[in-house]
């Protein structure tokens, strides 16, 4: 992913934080700058998710593109936050701990690198909640 | 608005072309679709090329331009456009055409989809595919496509009774279709030791449960019903042509593992044919992974959820069976050129109605196409009767 492209969401990535539809509450995130349910009419502000949430689906990856193949096998999951949105998301478990219905947590840790010397991405991963 | 019929269709082996290039690729089979249609390519009125992603697979975009160019077409200032759905493009350009004819704004026309994969290497194309979800929010996390689709079956096999032995099934009987079919990619038959014994991409989908990357192109020519007869005996009638989007991300999914766009336009085509699914005799739909066969059959509402692994195991998709589904071998084992695989799947139906299907032929009048892009953002529907 270019430099430019990525830096542009930091920190969306790195903090969590997604939007929300102030006229009918519904959260976002990722973020959305507009609500599907009342389009013109909702008014949208930032809002950090607190974090915790549970998997509803998982896989995991045993090859994957150039920039992911040094991280196989990783556990990639569709995770619900507590607050109602979906996301994906790897999750730092080892393949045979994931679960569907496991309770996780969002932490700060690298993603990708782009080549040996290229950019290194971070942002958010979840873990298992004890 | 005017009735639609197919006249003629052409599609190139599927596979690994080493000594083929992009263009020539596109222009085989264009010429195969004009000869099949009694046409030389002066008397077309537009041209549309479902492609996905020539500018990253062979570094081309204007792709319109350069098979109209390279078609011979050029000269005659045809209209060439290009139509991208990620794996829906061929499938769209099939409707784009039909819609076209079908407003009257033109009579002769083309409908092509093409793809050179095998130019690039195996980690690059996993990337290139997986720009078919959301790149900033599936893609950045680690998501392969392979990855979206096993996360729609863990979820299934959570909710439903689908056992491993009849996912593989799937992939078993689409080999052994693709077998008998001299285009295909894979002519060889497997079993279902063969799918459970390969190596796993993404769990609980292994090797054999995944669509392979192959090249090839596909084109078919339409014109309005009432001319029809100036060109063939046998055409084909388009009963219902229909199309629907969901969000680019699976997470953002009302169900993860309902595709609802399949569901949306299945319904709006058997609306428009007015047909049910009892007139349906066979069906080509978009098994890019042995799940999405499972999906799509119970999507498009031939049997309830959770009930297309039985019907599977038992032989009632396969070709002697109640509705044969990817009679062609279907991505699985004929292949998959992302943006040739909707316009085959209408050469697949069009040779089948008209009784030149060989070692593969069913009985059938009316078949329909489902072919999806990423994980069901887009889905194109077409009904297609003899
Ligand atoms: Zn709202």
């Amino acid at each position: 992913m270019s430099v430019s492209r990525f830096w542009r969401k930091i920190p969306q990535r790195y903090n969590l934080i997604g939007t929300q539809c102030t006229s009918c509450g519904r959260y976002f995130f990722p973020p959305r700058s507009l609500c599907p349910d009342c389009r013109r009419s909702g008014k949208i502000v930032d809002h950090k998710f607190n974090g915790e949430g549970t998997v509803v689906t998982y896989t995991v990856i045993r090859s994957a593109s150039d920039q992911f193949e040094h991280t196989t096998p990783y556990v990639l999951a569709i995770v619900e936050l507590d607050e109602g949105p979906r996301l994906t998301t790897q999750v730092a478990c080892l393949p045979e701990e994931a679960k569907i219905g496991m309770r996780v947590r969002s932490v700060f840790r690298r993603i990708a690198a782009d080549g040996e010397s290229g950019t290194i991405h971070y942002g958010t991963k979840f873990v298992p909640v004890e | 608005m005017r009735d639609v019929a197919v006249i003629g269709v052409g599609c190139t082996e599927f596979g690994e072309h080493w000594g083929t290039s992009f263009r020539d690729l596109f222009v085989k089979a264009g010429a195969l679709a004009l000869e099949d249609a009694g046409l030389s390519g002066e008397n077309l009125d537009a041209l549309y090329v479902g492609n996905m992603s020539a500018g990253r697979f062979v570094e081309q975009e204007h792709i319109g331009a350069l098979i109209a160019d390279y078609a011979g077409l050029a000269t005659n200032h045809v209209p060439s456009t290009r139509v991208e759905a990620a794996c829906a493009s061929g499938g769209l350009a099939f409707r784009q055409a039909v819609i076209a004819v079908a407003s009257g704004m033109e009579d002769i026309v083309v409908a092509a989809g093409v793809e050179k994969m095998t130019d690039v290497g195996t980690g690059a194309s996993v990337d290139m595919l997986a720009s078919a979800a959301d790149r900033e929010w599936e893609g950045f996390a680690g998501a392969t496509f392979p990855g979206l689709y096993a996360m729609i079956a863990t979820d299934y096999m959570h909710r439903y009774p689908l056992t491993r032995e009849q996912l593989a099934q799937v992939a078993v009987k689409n080999h052994e279709n693709g077998a008998k079919n001299p285009i295909a990619q894979f002519r060889n038959r497997i079993t279902v030791d063969t799918v459970l014994n390969s190596s796993l991409v993404a769990d609980p989908l292994r090797l054999f449960d995944c669509s392979p990357i192959t090249d090839g192109a596909a084109a078919v020519v339409v014109v309005p019903l009432e001319r029809a007869r100036e060109f063939t005996d046998s055409p084909v009638r388009v009963l219902a042509s229909a199309q629907a989007s969901d969000t680019i991300a699976l997470h953002d999914r009302r169900d993860i593992s309902t595709l609802d766009a399949s569901v949306a336009a299945g319904k709006r085509a058997f609306a428009q044919a007015g047909l049910t699914h009892k007139d349906i005799d066979m069906l080509e739909v978009h098994d890019c992974f042995t799940i999405a066969e499972i999906c799509a059959i119970e999507d498009l509402g031939f049997c309830k959820k959770g009930e297309a692994g039985r019907l599977t195991e038992e032989g009632v998709t396969a070709l002697g069976g109640e509705i044969p589904v990817n009679t062609s071998g279907g991505l699985k084992a004929c292949g998959h050129p992302v943006g040739a695989t909707g316009i085959k799947q209408i050469y697949e139906i069009v040779n089948q109605l008209r009784g030149e299907a060989a070692g593969r032929q069913v009985d059938a009048e009316i078949g329909m196409a489902h072919n999806v892009g990423g994980t069901g953002a887009t889905v194109v529907v077409h009904i297609l009767g003899a």
